[in-house]
């Protein structure tokens, strides 16, 4: 555990009175995938914000790169994508990356092959000069995908990033997700879809404010004795029920 | 860097905003139009004076005039009592000393067409007294002259000759009665002799059209980062808080800079108003002003929900920095209201645009003013800076 990338342990978060998280633990190794996923308003998207510093923790302590977060400096090393897509719809894709590529301090030289390459994964290379408002919500979920991938950061948080996007383009950007952690960065991804659970390295099932089951896919499907993720899902939040 | 990108991104959303770039160029020069329509077209304005002892020349010539109606009075307490009822705008009093008119000054444009009708009624009768007194000494002088040429017959010739080289300067001993420049005291009921004119609100105004638009725009603007997560997307990014603030305030800057140079260019060609000072003093006043609007304007969207619960903050922060801006007289009001218009931008920036724009005051006579508007910037920007750690702790 001692070079993870994410470490939350005994993570406490709540609003007003409702305790959204009761006791969160998680790690993040080095060039690992892993999968967040949960019931919705199982407290996924507040995991994240919390780690990256935008919640603060009522108790427990969230470290990322060694550092207790909220750490500005860090930010600079993280990719994130939101659960909405958060664009500025004025502007065309192109100005919204390039943009967002200066606010992450990426440098002027390398800034117009990011971008190439970004608009290459999500497949948005033909529309970067349309305004984002004339953008359908696939093509709105892929410009924000791109935006978080600028600047090879070393660790991807990702919330919900393939819904709306069609099979092809999911599985295109799956092998990106893919090459991305084999070259040793790593990515923290929550959905829904449980197909793409069985892709990431990881499951980290979130039920009830906690981390109810945290091991690789087949294992989990191994200790739930079940066929699929999908299975493991419905069959753990059935016994919490 | 940073601040730059943020500024050029404001910026371009701005332009691409067609309809509300338009609004905050053309409504403003609309609006300044429509009132210097109603402020300066004082031909229709009917009036009606209220004389005491007034003679009946100068009453008949008030009369005479259009739009004027004359009402006599056998004292002032009749008259005051008609004034305050506003049957009557205005009372003309005959003094042994000259003449005490008072003016009830609601409306500045009636207050005016007094002046002018007196003005004119009393020219006509100083007129009318020169040309009687004319006429008096003309027959005098005839007379005179036909007496002389009697008693020059009498006169031995030697006398006689002497007394022609002496007729080109005859010296008459009627007494002319000098016709003094009338003496007139002028007493307002409400305010002074500069009060609701349109040169003296005009710069009230351009005031208040930069601080409501950069308010209202700014804090949407912020409002809808805000709601629409790329606020958090923003601070997800190693961006400092005070780089949003201070790109923010680049970017409205310029745009309240080239919204004053639109009205002002406004007023200057279309209106014809002079500004005597310097238009570069104004457009600072003005950006000092905008950057205030613009704190005020992220504060604020901070307490809103949604962009309706923004607009119902207008009634709350802009409406009264109209009334306390100095278009209302504050001196007879009580010192807690007063009180308040201290702490009021609107009447800062409008002071010192009068200042520059009637009086043409330089920036270096306007410490005050300017000192006060960069006091509340300071504060407020740091109110910003800190409130946006809501957002990203760091
Ligand atoms: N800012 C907030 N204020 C109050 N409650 C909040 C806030 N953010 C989240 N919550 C609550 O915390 C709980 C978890 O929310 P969260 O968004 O983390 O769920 P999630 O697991 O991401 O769900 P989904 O899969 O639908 O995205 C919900 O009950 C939600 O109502
Ligand atoms: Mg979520």
């Amino acid at each position: 555990m001692t070079d993870s990338i994410i470490s939350l342990t005994h993570l406490v978060k709540k609003f007003g009175k409702q305790t959204v998280l009761q006791d969160v633990n998680l790690d993040l190794m080095p060039g690992e995938i892993v999968g967040l996923i949960g019931p919705s308003g199982a407290g996924k998207s507040t995991v994240i914000k919390t780690a990256l510093g935008m919640e603060v923790a009522d108790g427990g302590s969230a470290t990322v790169f060694k550092q207790t977060m909220p750490n500005r400096q860090l930010l600079s090393r993280i990719g994130y994508m939101a659960q909405t897509d958060a664009l500025y719809e004025a502007l065309s894709g192109r100005e919204n990356l390039q943009f967002f590529g200066k606010m992450k301090g990426i440098n002027k030289k390398n800034i117009s092959t990011e971008i190439k390459h970004a608009a290459a994964v999500v497949d948005l290379t033909e529309d970067l000069s349309k305004r984002v408002s004339g953008y359908s919500g696939g093509m709105m979920r892929r410009l924000s995908l791109a935006i978080a991938l600028l600047g090879e950061p070393e660790l991807l948080i990702l919330d919900e990033p393939t819904v709306g996007i069609d099979p092809a383009l999911r599985r295109q950007i799956w092998k990106e997700l893919g090459s991305i952690r084999d070259e040793g960065r790593s990515i923290l991804i929550t959905t829904h879809v449980m197909d793409e659970a069985e892709l990431t390295d990881r499951v980290a099932l979130l039920l009830g404010g906690r981390v109810m089951a945290f091991d690789t896919p087949q294992n989990l499907k191994k200790q739930y004795e079940v066929p699929t993720i999908e299975d493991v899902f419905l069959k753990a939040e059935g016994v919490q029920s | 860097m940073r601040i730059l990108a943020i500024a050029t991104r404001v910026i371009k959303e701005l332009i691409r905003d067609k309809r509300t770039l338009t609004l905050m160029f053309v409504a403003p020069i609309i609006i300044i139009l429509l009132l210097s329509v109603l402020f300066s077209a004082n031909s229709t304005t009917n009036v009606k004076i209220g004389t005491v002892a007034v003679s009946k020349t100068i009453r008949s010539n008030l009369d005479n005039t259009k739009h004027v109606a004359v009402k006599t009075y056998d004292s002032k307490k009749q008259a005051k009592k008609a004034l305050k009822d506003e049957k009557i705008d205005s009372i003309i009093q005959k003094k042994s000393s000259g003449y005490s008119i008072t003016y009830a000054n609601t409306d500045s444009t009636k207050t005016t067409a007094v002046k002018m009708a007196f003005k004119n009624a009393v020219t006509e009768d100083t007129m009318t007294t020169m040309k009687n007194q004319m006429g008096t000494m003309k027959t005098q002088l005839q007379t005179t002259a036909s007496a002389l040429t009697k008693v020059e017959q009498l006169l031995p010739a030697k006398t006689r000759a002497k007394l022609a080289s002496q007729a080109s300067t005859p010296k008459t001993t009627t007494k002319v009665t000098k016709v003094a420049k009338t003496k007139v005291t002028n007493h307002y009921v409400y305010g002074d002799s500069s009060t609701g004119f349109f040169d003296k609100i005009l710069p009230i105004l351009m005031g208040f059209f930069v601080f409501f638009f950069v308010f209202l725009i700014s804090g949407m603007a912020l409002l809808k980062e805000r709601t629409s997560g790329t606020l958090d997307r923003l601070l997800a990014t190693p961006v400092k808080r005070s780089e949003i603030v201070f790109g923010y305030m680049i970017s409205y800057g310029i745009l309240a800079i080239v919204q004053t140079i639109v009205i002002v260019m406004a007023t200057i060609w279309l209106l014809g108003i002079d500004i005597v000072g310097n238009v570069f003093n104004l457009v600072i006043i003005n950006l000092i002003l905008a950057l205030v609007a613009l704190a005020f304007g992220i504060l604020v969207s901070t307490f809103a929900r949604s962009e309706f619960q923004m607009v119902q903050f207008i009634p709350l922060i802009v409406i009264p920095q109209v009334f306390f801006s100095g278009i209302i007289p504050l001196d007879s009001m009580a010192d807690w209201v007063k009180d308040i218009s201290y702490i009021i931008p609107i009447k800062y920036s409008g002071d010192a645009s009068t200042a520059i724009m009637m009086h043409g005051a330089h920036l270096s006579t306007l410490g005050l003013d300017i000192g006060v508007l960069g006091g509340i910037l300071i504060v407020l920007t740091f109110l910003n800076i800190v409130g946006l750690k809501r957002y990203r702790k760091v």
